[in-house]
């Protein structure tokens, strides 16, 4: 599978999460997330660039846990919790935001 | 995004429902890619020759295991099983009743196997070809059993339609026809020591914030250790444990036991999953291989016990298999057994009263507990028969003031299974993983509407992110799904009797 924007070809897998990783940019990201349905706000792209770093460092997305008290650091305490992250992602934070960060999609009993 | 998938209004009751043939025959798994294949020694894609490699390789199995063989030849369609499995009565599909799953297999049995199937037409036996349309619908239905098992306990005659499944897999793979949510997990655990892919430097962040939360939340200084020479205990947990929630919360509450324990214990980062998908695919020497890696990590580590975590089918692995996979174990401490469930661990201690349990903590909490398909019926804990239908509850009961079961039609060796064990766990088969799951939503919304549960408790990884992801489709909340030893967690007061 793959989707042209901008002139450029972008290829992903059977579930649409980007295939060369590399190939990610915010273009790519709002595009993805129009797919979803979703309308990217700041608290969006909080996720978004917190994701990116993690996995920029470890090569895997976070722990949800870790993924929530982060966002509860940087956004507030009542905003650092797994009902916060699903009201932006409803498609789930590990599944979804990972999607549209680019990041590869999570495997195994999740 | 997907569309909304359209579910049943929960009435609390299980109702048999009347056939719908077809109803989910288009339902396909993702096939494995050329190099999830290669890398199990599977052929990258379909062979040439399919048909014949296929029926020899049935021909092979037969010969090997002769519970398949007895399996084939000896279902007289009672229809004992025909309204037992929950694909079944969540899809209406007949396919999914497991005799017919199983017919889809035992046609092609005899057509090439029995001398009846081979000289009389088609038509008096049943038998059919390996045709396309044949395996297209094996890689459908054999692809939609979970292995649970459930249809086997009311079989007269045992037939085990897991095997069944297994078997069938196991044939598909050896021709090229594999199943990408399996096949590409095996290949991570293969190369990284876990189906997620966390690279130990990952693992051994993720362990320092735990470390970290546990000390903020109670400040206690709890660890949890990774790669540790000499540590008395090597923890297998599934990887999802380092990875989801409420996963994480069970792992959490392991960590708080050991320390109450006064027990010395560690991670290994090569051997950082109980998992074994190799069993979902039916192959042996996968299977083999994914537990090779624990035997290899405890003997590096030089540990005296192996205990290991809430993972349903891989404690069936671990307490059944491993002996024969990667035993002998006695390099361990005879005193305890190899494995052993961290629930086992958790009650000795409790029995001992080496736990400072505050029930109060779980007050909030009405709990009932889901026994998991593979710890129900393939497996055992403890040292009394049913042990593995007691022991978590024994620990539920000693952490939590209010407990409540569910239907007993429903538990013990009569459980639902939650709707995506048996390699089912992946999205695209997430309309058959919804209407799974029905059974299982009936019988917990009874007790829900009766009782007040708000919550239920479980010992498998693949319950759990199943439970959270699909049951909010039928208007129950993610938070209701909780490991036991979340449960534990809360109620343990951390440092009152250490070492006891």
């Amino acid at each position: 599978m793959a989707f042209d924007l901008n002139g450029v070809t972008y290829e992903t897998d059977e579930d649409g999460y980007l295939v060369n990783l590399d190939q990610w940019n915010k273009d790519v990201a709002q595009y993805l997330a129009t797919q979803e349905g979703l309308d990217m706000t700041d608290a969006h792209w909080e996720v978004v660039d917190f994701l990116r770093e993690y996995y920029d460092e470890y090569k895997i997305a976070p722990m949800i846990r870790i993924l929530t008290k982060a966002i509860g650091q940087k956004l507030g305490k009542e905003k650092g919790n797994t009902k916060y992250l699903y009201d932006l992602y409803p498609g789930g934070p590990a599944k979804q935001a990972c999607k549209i960060a680019g990041l590869p999609k999570p495997t195994g009993c999740v | 995004m997907a569309a909304k998938i359209e579910t049943e209004t929960l009435t609390g009751d299980i109702n048999i429902p009347s056939i719908q043939p077809g109803a989910t025959a288009h339902y396909k798994s993702n096939p494995a890619k050329e190099d999830h294949n290669k890398f199990l020694g599977f052929p990258g894609a379909r062979v040439e020759n399919w048909r014949e490699a296929a029926v020899e390789h049935m021909g092979e199995l037969l010969g090997k295991y002769k519970s398949l063989r007895v399996f084939m030849d000896i279902c007289v369609r009672c229809g004992s099983c025909a309204d037992k499995c929950h694909y079944y009565i969540g899809t209406r599909d007949p396919n999914n009743m497991p005799v017919a799953r199983q017919e889809l297999m035992r046609k092609v049995y005899r057509k090439y196997f029995t001398p009846a199937g081979k000289l009389l037409p088609d038509s008096l036996t049943g038998a059919s070809e390996l045709t396309e349309a044949v395996m297209t619908e094996w890689y459908s239905y054999f692809h939609q059993c979970s292995q649970c098992r459930r249809c086997s306990v009311y079989c007269p005659y045992g037939i085990d339609t897991a095997e069944v499944s297994m078997a069938a897999r196991e044939i598909m793979d050896h021709v090229g026809i594999g199943q990408k949510y399996c096949n590409e997990i095996l290949g991570k655990v293969l190369k990284v020591g876990n189906n997620l892919g966390i690279e130990p430097h990952a693992l051994k962040n993720t362990l320092e914030f735990v470390e970290e939360d546990v000390k903020e939340v109670t400040g206690a200084d709890v660890r949890y250790p990774m790669d540790e020479k000499g540590a008395d205990v090597l923890l297998v947990a599934p990887s999802a444990d380092f990875f989801s929630t409420p996963h994480i919360e069970g792992f959490t509450g392991y960590g708080k036991v050991f320390h109450e324990a006064g027990v010395s214990w560690t991670v290994s980062s090569y051997a950082s999953e109980f998992a074994n998908f190799g069993m979902f695919i039916g192959n042996y020497d996968t299977m083999k291989k994914v537990a090779q890696r624990i035997r290899d990590a405890a003997l590096d580590l030089g540990v005296k016990r192996i205990v290991v975590g809430e993972c349903g089918h891989a404690w069936r692995v671990g307490y059944s298999f491993w002996n024969t996979l990667i035993g002998p174990f006695d390099f361990l401490d005879p005193k305890y057994p190899a494995p052993q469930h961290i629930c086992e661990f958790t009650l000795d201690l409790i029995r001992r009263d080496g736990l400072k349990l505050d029930k109060s903590a779980n007050d909030e909490f009405t709990v009932t507990f889901h026994d998991s398909c593979n710890v129900a019926r393939g497996s055992r804990m403890g040292d009394m028969p049913g042990g593995q239908f007691e022991v978590p509850r024994e620990i539920i009961k000693a952490v939590c003031n209010k407990y409540v079961e569910m239907d007993q039609n429903t538990i013990r060796e009569f459980t639902y299974c939650c709707g995506g064990g048996g390699g089912l766990l992946t999205d695209e088969l997430m309309d058959l993983r919804v209407k799974g799951v029905l059974p299982r939503a009936n019988a917990l919304k009874e007790v829900m509407d009766r009782h007040g549960v708000n919550t239920m408790a479980m010992i498998c990884a693949i319950c759990k992110a199943q439970f959270t992801k699909v049951l909010p489709n039928y208007g129950i909340p993610m938070e209701t799904v909780a490991s036991l030893h979340q449960l534990v967690s809360n109620a343990v007061v951390l440092g009152g009797k250490i070492g006891v």
